[in-house]
């Protein structure tokens, strides 16, 4: 292949890239892979067995499931409101659904706690129906559905208005119902997109810490998340816990890392098939020769 | 399908029993380094519970800064008990009504079970012998500590230095702030909590002495070995108090004011009393302080009351906005 740069100055670049993409992001996961490991294997597995670092992991995992449905339902109707109809107020929408990625995790997690707390707007009557909030699980689990609220609906929504709505007319018009159309003409185009999104909002789920720290009350066994745990064994003086604990995000990560890789390479494989479905056609009929 | 709903039903009502004859349980919110203290205590606790009244206890725990912590609870976290690192932090659950105005009166000892003091920790071999507060106003020498400001432990050590200064022959609150600004103008940075410092000191190796807590010694030793620096007691440091409370109004809804009443008593037992000596906070009981004196040497000490008046007076008159720590600053 034709360069117009000189060799040195094509090597020089890919060696600072390359550099950098060591020194920030490969050895930061070996040092915390290197501290969960200081203690030897058996101090790293006990750290991981001690029952506060169980239920941490445990709480994780259950609020990331937890409020994967819920994205899913909502971004799906929220990009389908703005990708396939025109109404008055749509770019407010649009600008509302990005907030979380604006505002501040810790300043979500205050903002509950203005609405939610004792003092709060609701408060009195909350205490009053002995209804917990925060410091408590609905609490995180509430902040975590804020702040991984755009990711589906920011994935779906130039992927629906790409595909336009001739598909979902043309279902309606032979006689497929609402739901009939929805699940075998809308849900197959977007299900890879879809998936994407919820990937993503999962690890942002897992790894959030600002909001859920500001309403989880850091109950030991009962509202303590795994980034919270780790913080907490940090600043106890307890190396080895904190990034054995750590070491569990890095691979939950690493694990979503490869599954958004196999989605991503998933939906360039079906554009491609598509490509290549539509391509011969094209060629015949330029040259004029009838398939 | 109606069998689904039925089983559902047993399954609703039999998750509804389990929570209304749950064990009897209690919350226990205190600052950030306190859980091996209380991971010992806890289970003597919950032993001495059930001999006591035979029912068995379920004990809950949440750490994290102090301050952080009292703010939760006038938030709505539901403590039956708080054990703090500072009066001022209780002193604002009780403003806000939610501690007894008197809580320093409810139990011995100002309400404080175990106390520690300020020590400094210096180079192994302390190279620039450093042994007292004046050596750590003089030039060259490097002094880490926490931001007075926003963190118990910076506020301790810059009470410290105050109190010692204004002991000194001819001392006055005119020459404690000069000694103080000294001091201050030698930290070439401010930690923002303890265990910031800590790392600051230990890890990165800057500063010749970090100023904390004499309990904070024993961990600093746990994580980076004993034999990495010296401790140094000066000839006068201040006593620090860890204040505990009970949350009236949350023991009322609760009903847990007895459990939260022993638990609390416990911590002067003899027993409570030698779980905090082996965590190396001085406990308050005589015999046991002498029995552990190899571990804590003597030292001369003044509490915040008898020099300042209590953490009410000190707190405004030292760090809010306009107190002598930003009239240093401003002046510097």
């Amino acid at each position: 292949m034709a360069n117009a740069e000189p060799r040195w100055l094509r090597y020089t670049l890919t060696a600072i890239a390359l550099a950098f993409l060591f020194l920030f992001l490969a050895l930061p996961l070996l040092a915390v892979f290197a501290e969960a490991f200081a203690g030897g294997g058996s101090a790293f597995f006990a750290a991981l067995a001690d029952p506060e670092a169980l239920s941490a992991i445990g709480l994780t995992l259950f609020i990331a499931i937890f409020v994967l449905p819920f994205n899913v339902a909502i971004g799906i109707c929220a990009a389908w409101a703005i990708a396939k109809f025109d109404f008055r107020g749509k770019s407010l929408l649009i600008t509302l659904i990005d907030l979380p990625f604006a505002v501040s995790p810790v300043v979500v997690g205050l903002v509950f706690l203005l609405i939610f707390g004792a003092q709060g707007l609701f408060g009195q009557w909350l205490s009053a129906h002995d209804i917990k909030i925060v410091f408590a699980l609905p609490g995180m689990v509430l902040v975590t559905l804020f702040i991984t609220f755009p990711f589906v609906a920011r994935e779906l929504i130039p992927l629906m208005q790409a595909q336009g709505k001739d598909e979902e007319e043309a279902a309606i018009s032979l006689g497929a119902t609402g739901w009939q159309m929805f699940l075998r003409v809308t849900l197959p185009n977007i299900k890879w997109g879809l998936l994407y999104g919820v990937i993503l909002a999962n690890a942002r789920a897992m790894g959030e810490f600002g909001a859920v720290s500001v309403v989880s009350g850091h109950i030991r066994g009962q509202t303590n998340t795994l980034p919270l745990h780790v913080e907490i064994l940090y600043n106890e003086y307890n190396a080895v816990g904190a990034f054995a604990s750590a070491s569990v995000l890095a691979l939950l990560a690493l694990v979503t890392l490869v599954a958004k890789t196999l989605v991503e390479w998933q939906m360039r494989r079906e554009t491609e098939m598509l490509d290549t479905a539509l391509l011969p056609e094209k060629v015949n009929q330029e040259s004029g020769i009838p398939s | 399908m109606s069998r689904l709903i039925h089983s559902l039903s047993f399954a609703l009502l039999a998750v509804a029993a389990s929570s209304s004859f749950a064990q009897s349980s209690l919350l226990n919110v205190s600052y950030d380094v306190s859980r091996d203290f209380y991971k010992d205590y806890n289970p003597l606790f919950q032993k001495h519970w059930k001999a006591k009244s035979g029912e068995s206890v379920e004990l809950k725990q949440s750490h994290a800064g102090s301050s952080k912590q009292v703010r939760a609870v006038a938030d709505g976290l539901e403590a039956d008990v708080v054990t703090m690192n500072q009066a001022s932090d209780v002193d604002f659950l009780a403003e806000k009504g939610l501690v007894a105005k008197d809580y320093t009166k409810k139990f011995p000892n100002n309400a404080s079970p175990y106390t520690s003091t300020m020590v400094f920790i210096v180079r192994k071999g302390n190279p620039k012998s450093l042994k007292d507060w004046p050596d750590l106003v003089k030039a060259g020498v490097q002094v880490i500590l926490p931001h007075p400001k926003s963190t118990g432990n910076g506020r301790y050590s810059y009470l410290a230095a105050w109190g010692y200064a204004l002991k000194q022959p001819g001392g006055n609150d005119k020459s404690a702030q000069d000694f103080v600004g000294k001091l201050l103008k030698n930290a070439p940075l401010f930690a923002s909590g303890g265990r910031d410092a800590t790392t600051t000191f230990m890890q990165r190796k800057i500063g010749d002495v970090l100023v904390s807590f004499e309990s904070e010694a024993e961990l600093i030793a746990k994580e980076f070995g004993k034999g990495e620096f010296d401790v140094v007691y000066p000839s006068l440091s201040i006593l620090t108090e860890f204040p505990v409370a009970i949350v009236d109004k949350v023991v009322d809804k609760r009903a847990t004011r007895k459990l939260a009443q022993e638990y609390l008593d416990y911590l002067w037992s003899k027993e409570g009393q030698e779980i905090a000596a082996q965590n190396y906070l001085r406990p308050r009981d005589a015999e046991l302080l002498k029995k552990y004196a190899a571990q804590f040497p003597a030292i001369k000490t003044f509490t915040v009351d008898e020099v300042f008046g209590g953490w009410a007076k000190a707190y405004p008159a030292h760090f809010k906005d306009g107190g002598s720590f930003d009239q240093i600053y401003q002046s510097k």
